[in-house]
């Protein structure tokens, strides 16, 4: 009951300080001092403040976006167990529900980027569902080979101690399945190598250019949600680097933080060591993804 | 030990990818330079207990393949003043998918192959493979001279690791022999680039089929 407590305020509370650990590592690397670390919750504090201004080409679908997308990866991150605990709803074959309900923010997203009318927003939507194409077999071949070390079909059990396979056998497809994650992370949450979050230039935007109607608290639920999907794909990604538990929630509970936002400080400083890939690259990056990921799997049904 | 070995080997393994779909050619010689480096830690991994001529071996082919050989291919890229990018003869992502495939059938291959039951449960039969055949897609689909030079340095790396099956009977100074070899056979390739560039301004090899005067 308080693991479940605790899951819900870390669920809720911690995501918008991702953003700003990254912000600050990036900023540290580039020798400046960076906004604050709490900049994040200030941001959504002012946004939530501000009035609505809704374009006069705009239907329901606008508004209801953002919320549905935030319901989504909130709903996500009920289903994904944080560390070593449960996670507080968990059935036989919720990871096709994880993957979808991602799909389906996604899908509300691009639907109110078509809606606004706009040609750019039309184009950032274009290249969002592209690149998702390829993202989303990455994310499942991922599953599927955690699925099969752990012989189980539930997020909770599957992603509790990959490592309980003969290690020699798990091993070397559990460092595919990393790298393939990583990359999947950075992509869908529009880091460095593929998307630029600070960019303003509407033509090489990918995620930025498919909200740049939403204004006020639309848009402070919109930064809401990108940071709650950087805090549940990270979370995933944290069972396949770091499955270390020491059976006690007080301190596990810590240090399942300490690794979030170290994880935060290594896509910091994945974005800063790396330039950001020209368009029509990006999908050799994620097609990269797809077959770590398939190939990890591969070793193990081989 | 045998699930670090596999773990080195399938991030070899995706290097081997990274190699075919990165278009600067720095870029390339980075990544096959961190590749050398990475096998250079396998003998360390492999014989156990760990002897003197396996930390010479490890030591010399880190410092060769991971330091000594970019360097030089960088400078022959410089002086040259060679454009960065490659040239292949098919698209990058075509030739990342046939290097996918070679992969999945070096993995098949090698699943039919007898092997020693200390190697069974190791990669190094299958990753071999797969570098050595991504190591003939980079020398056989690409015109820069000094691209065919990495596709030969990535053939040599899966000769390596193959080399890591036979370590016991393999005397040092075959190991050694056959990193001089390596070295000297880019030392004068890297001395070659300037001048094919002098002589001809192209460092194209279509071009470079003629014999003239």
């Amino acid at each position: 009951m308080l693991n479940t407590a605790i899951h819900l305020l870390l669920l809720l509370l911690l995501p918008p300080l991702l953003p700003g650990v990254i912000n600050k590592t990036k900023a540290l690397f580039a020798g400046r001092q960076g906004p604050p670390l709490l900049q994040s919750y200030y941001d959504l504090a002012k946004l939530m403040r501000k009035d609505l201004v809704l374009s006069s080409t705009t239907t329901w679908i606008f508004v209801a976006a953002p919320v549905v997308t935030l319901v989504a990866v909130l709903l996500a991150g009920l289903l994904l167990p944080l560390g070593p605990f449960g996670a507080p709803i968990a059935f036989t074959g919720d990871l096709i529900l994880f993957a979808y309900l991602l799909g389906l923010g996604r899908f509300f997203t691009t639907a109110a980027a078509l809606d606004t009318g706009s040609a750019f927003e039309g184009m950032g939507a274009a290249r969002e569902v592209t690149f998702a194409c390829l993202a989303e077999p990455a994310l499942f071949f991922a599953l599927l080979a955690l699925a099969k070390i752990s012989g189980a079909l539930d997020l909770s059990a599957m992603l509790h101690d990959p490592l309980a396979g003969p290690l020699h056998t798990v091993m070397a497809p559990l460092v595919l399945v990393a790298i393939g994650l990583f990359i999947v992370l950075l992509a869908e949450n529009c880091r460095i190598p593929v998307d630029d979050p600070n960019t303003h230039l509407e033509l090489t935007m990918i995620h930025e250019v498919m909200v740049l109607d939403h204004s006020g608290p639309l848009l402070g639920l919109v930064l809401y949600g990108a940071a709650i999907k950087l805090f549940v794909l990270s979370a995933l990604i944290l069972h396949v680097i770091a499955p270390f538990q020491t059976g006690h929630p007080w301190v596990d509970w810590p240090m399942f933080v300490g690794e979030m936002l170290g994880l935060a400080v290594g896509v910091g400083v994945t974005e800063s060591i790396m330039a950001r890939l020209q368009m029509r690259h990006v999908p050799y990056l994620l097609i990269a993804a797809v077959l770590f990921c398939g190939f990890g799997f591969v070793l193990l049904v081989r | 030990m045998a699930s670090i070995v596999n773990s080195l080997l399938v991030v070899v393994l995706g290097l081997n990818l990274f190699a075919l779909g990165s278009s600067r050619l720095n870029a390339v010689i980075r990544i096959v330079a961190l590749q050398g480096a990475l096998l250079g830690f396998l003998p360390l991994l492999i014989h156990q207990p760990i002897g003197l001529a396996a930390v010479v071996a490890a030591v010399a082919a880190i410092v060769l393949k991971g330091i000594v050989i970019p360097i030089m291919l960088t400078s022959a890229l410089q002086r040259a003043q060679i454009k960065r990018e490659v040239e292949p003869l098919i698209g990058l992502l075509p030739s990342m998918i046939l290097g996918a495939l070679v992969t999945g059938f070096a993995m098949m291959f090698a699943a039919y192959l007898p092997v020693a039951r200390e190697h069974s449960d190791l990669l190094l039969v299958p990753a071999s493979l797969a570098t050595v055949l991504v190591g003939f897609i980079l020398l056989t689909t690409r015109f820069k001279a000094i691209s065919q030079v990495i596709g030969y340095l990535v053939l040599e790396n899966g000769i390596f690791i193959f080399g890591m099956l036979l370590v016991d009977a393999m005397p040092l100074t075959v190991e050694m022999g056959v990193l001089l070899d390596l070295f000297v056979g880019i030392f004068v390739v890297c001395i070659i680039v300037n001048h094919i560039n002098q002589a001809f301004a192209s460092m194209d090899t279509r071009r470079l089929v003629e014999l003239k005067e």
